[in-house]
């Protein structure tokens, strides 16, 4: 394998990556590169791999063939979820997977970046930065009023958010957020590209998006996948002028 | 912050009520005269001592199924492992007092023509041995079990079969002569436990208060666990499993550990379990015990420690008294009891009355999901 340029500057280096799973090609030579605080919106119609994509950077698949790096050293096709996830990739899910019988605050205490073997976590005490920290982190996604209610009783938005919240918590280096506009107000939407694009200074998202308004509104390189590869990438302007990306997801 | 007192409310009302039996029931047996209509008689003791050390198994089994999410449908198995412990140690008292008056063999050897004794009944005449292995063993298979289990992720209803095929398994085993556990007679005709002889009605009402005694540490012990933050993982473990995954938490090692105790945790149940009951044989290993033991956590409110125990003692006492007054009519009634407690008060006796109360403290821990009804038919008779 030669390293070059791109390799070692980008965070997250996707090469040549298969996944077939009965037959059906699910990510087909995939190559994408994210590079470090960059912002990407993945775009593509049901079935073009998008899920697939990152079950494979977050362990979850194993790809048949191909390359998956982060940082240009961590090989991500050897290591299990909970090792990807200590590496610093948060991962939200297109529905809100929250800790439901939890309060608001503990679901982000248990994502705190800290140890996470059995024996230090049974006998950890909450220091006060853990404190401060969870306090700063409810009031960035606005969930302080409802700390101590159950996360099952949060709205739609608010369990989004806080699942969001915990995905800070973690520290990440690349967040992959799929479909965070999904069911969420105009208004919500809006405040949710905000708190994209500011979390975007300190760490590299992805964003997995159907919502063309949402992802001009976040204004960043796009990719449009097709049948589990890279059909077109740029400018949201220049994808959406591609002949192709039209005739497969757009529509005329 | 949320945190969770070690004793609650309900926790206090529990230990109390555990401890003032520790005192009372021995000083009602031992002390008042036969003719008090507070006296316990002689009969009593060992069985309430035997409903204690069932309590002190569904504690253990709530830790994993209320807590983690993990129904074991084979807890039964580290219970006997814990028994047989016991009971080879009280097998080593009888000494040369056996039936064939042998020095060195308990009579079932001596039956079988061995000439000497098998190296694994070696230690057996110690007290001490016999109580680490009662803790050990069944730790030790727990740890086997789940790291093999846990790693390849089998979960839901293929864990419940598998842990209901280890328990058959071992019966199966101990059933054989061979294994050197007495086959299917089991261990019995103890004389006596650390030098006092089981008759005794002193022995007996001690052996009662060290169950009490012991089901409190327990209940201690593993609201410790649930009030701590690993209790909160494993929490987050048994109710979106994936998600703890995805935030770093390798989720196998944290069912091994809470299986581990909880299993270890059964086993000292066991062992305090035979010296009263007096017998240890391969039927305590019969799957329909450990289904059983599910149904008293699911009755008295799983996730609930506090209803787990009350579960054990309701279900054992309904048990005790249909068996004498309607024999044939018991598995009906725990049928009937399982299907009810589901279909009307799925959080359990604890659940229920809490409701009730409309009590909905801070302090409160997250209340596992209801009942979940394991698909199994219903259950044997024990014995």
């Amino acid at each position: 394998m030669t390293i070059g340029g791109e390799v070692t500057s980008a965070l997250l280096y996707l090469d040549d990556v298969s996944v077939t799973f009965d037959g059906f090609r699910a990510l087909n030579r995939l190559s994408l590169s994210i590079g470090a605080n960059e912002m990407r919106a993945i775009i593509g119609p049901n079935g073009a791999g998008k899920t697939t994509m990152m079950d494979v950077i977050t362990g979850k698949t194993r790809p048949n063939t191909g390359t998956a790096l982060f940082q240009a050293r961590h090989d991500l096709t050897r290591l299990d979820e909970a090792s990807i996830s200590q590496l610093g990739i948060g991962r939200k899910f297109q529905t809100p997977t929250v800790f439901d019988m939890h309060t608001v605050e503990d679901n982000i205490l248990l994502a705190l970046k800290t140890d996470r073997r059995p024996f230090p976590v049974l006998f950890s005490k909450r220091t006060r930065e853990e404190k401060e920290r969870i306090d700063a982190l409810l009031e960035r996604v606005r969930l302080t009023a409802s700390r101590h209610r159950s996360a099952g009783e949060l709205s739609h938005g608010q369990k989004q958010w806080l699942e969001i919240g915990m995905l800070l918590a973690q520290e990440p280096k690349l967040l992959l957020v799929d479909e965070p506009a999904a069911g969420m107000t105009d208004q919500e939407t809006a405040d949710t590209a905000d708190l994209l694009r500011e979390i975007a200074k300190t760490a590299s998202v992805v964003v997995v998006e159907h919502d063309m308004v949402f992802v001009r509104d976040l204004g960043v390189k796009v990719t449009c996948l097709h049948e589990g590869s890279v059909l077109a990438e740029g400018s949201l302007d220049a994808v959406s002028a591609n002949e192709r990306v039209i005739e497969v997801y757009l529509g005329r | 912050m949320s945190r969770y007192r070690l004793i609650d409310g309900a926790g206090l009302i529990f230990l109390a009520i555990v401890l003032a039996l520790a005192v009372l029931v021995p000083a009602s047996n031992l002390w008042l005269a036969p003719d008090s209509a507070l006296h316990i008689p002689d009969y009593l003791v060992p069985l309430l001592g035997k409903y204690l050390a069932f309590a002190l198994l569904a504690l253990a089994l709530d830790l994993v199924w209320g807590y983690c999410g993990i129904l074991s449908l084979g807890h039964g198995a580290f219970f006997a492992l814990g028994g047989y412990a016991m009971g080879m140690y009280l097998m080593r008292q009888i000494g040369s007092r056996g039936v064939y008056g042998n020095l060195v063999l308990p009579d079932f050897m001596v039956f079988l023509n061995w000439q000497e004794l098998p190296w694994f009944w070696l230690g057996f005449d110690h007290f001490w041995f016999a109580c680490l292995v009662a803790i050990a063993v069944p730790g030790l298979l727990a740890f086997g079990f789940g790291w093999l289990a846990f790693r390849s992720r089998v979960t839901g209803v293929y864990l419940s079969i598998i842990t209901q095929a280890m328990t058959f398994a071992l019966m199966l085993a101990f059933f054989r002569n061979d294994m050197g556990f007495g086959g299917n007679n089991g261990l019995t005709d103890f004389k006596e436990i650390v030098g006092y002889p089981l008759q005794w009605a002193e022995t007996r009402a001690a052996l009662f208060a060290a169950t009490a005694v012991a089901l409190a540490l327990g209940y201690l012990l593993a609201r410790w666990v649930v009030t701590s933050k690993l209790g909160k993982v494993v929490v987050a473990v048994r109710d979106a499993e994936s998600r703890t995954r995805f935030i770093g938490y390798r989720v196998e090692n944290y069912k091994l550990v809470v299986f581990t105790l909880s299993a270890m945790i059964a086993g000292v149940a066991g062992a305090l379990y035979v010296p009263q009951v007096g017998i240890i044989n391969p039927s305590e290993f019969a799957p329909a015990n450990s289904i059983e033991a599910v149904i008293w956590v699911a009755v008295g409110g799983r996730g609930t420690l506090v209803g787990a125990a009350l579960g054990a003692v309701i279900v054992n006492a309904g048990k005790t008294w249909f068996t004498g007054a309607l024999p044939s009519l018991w598995l009906f009634a725990l049928g009937g009891l399982f299907v009810a407690t589901t279909l009307l008060i799925p959080k359990g006796v604890v659940g229920a009355v809490t409701d009730i109360l409309g009590i909905r403290r801070k302090s409160e821990l997250p209340a596992a999901p209801g009942v979940v009804a394991p698909k199994t038919a219903p259950a044997e008779p024990a014995q």
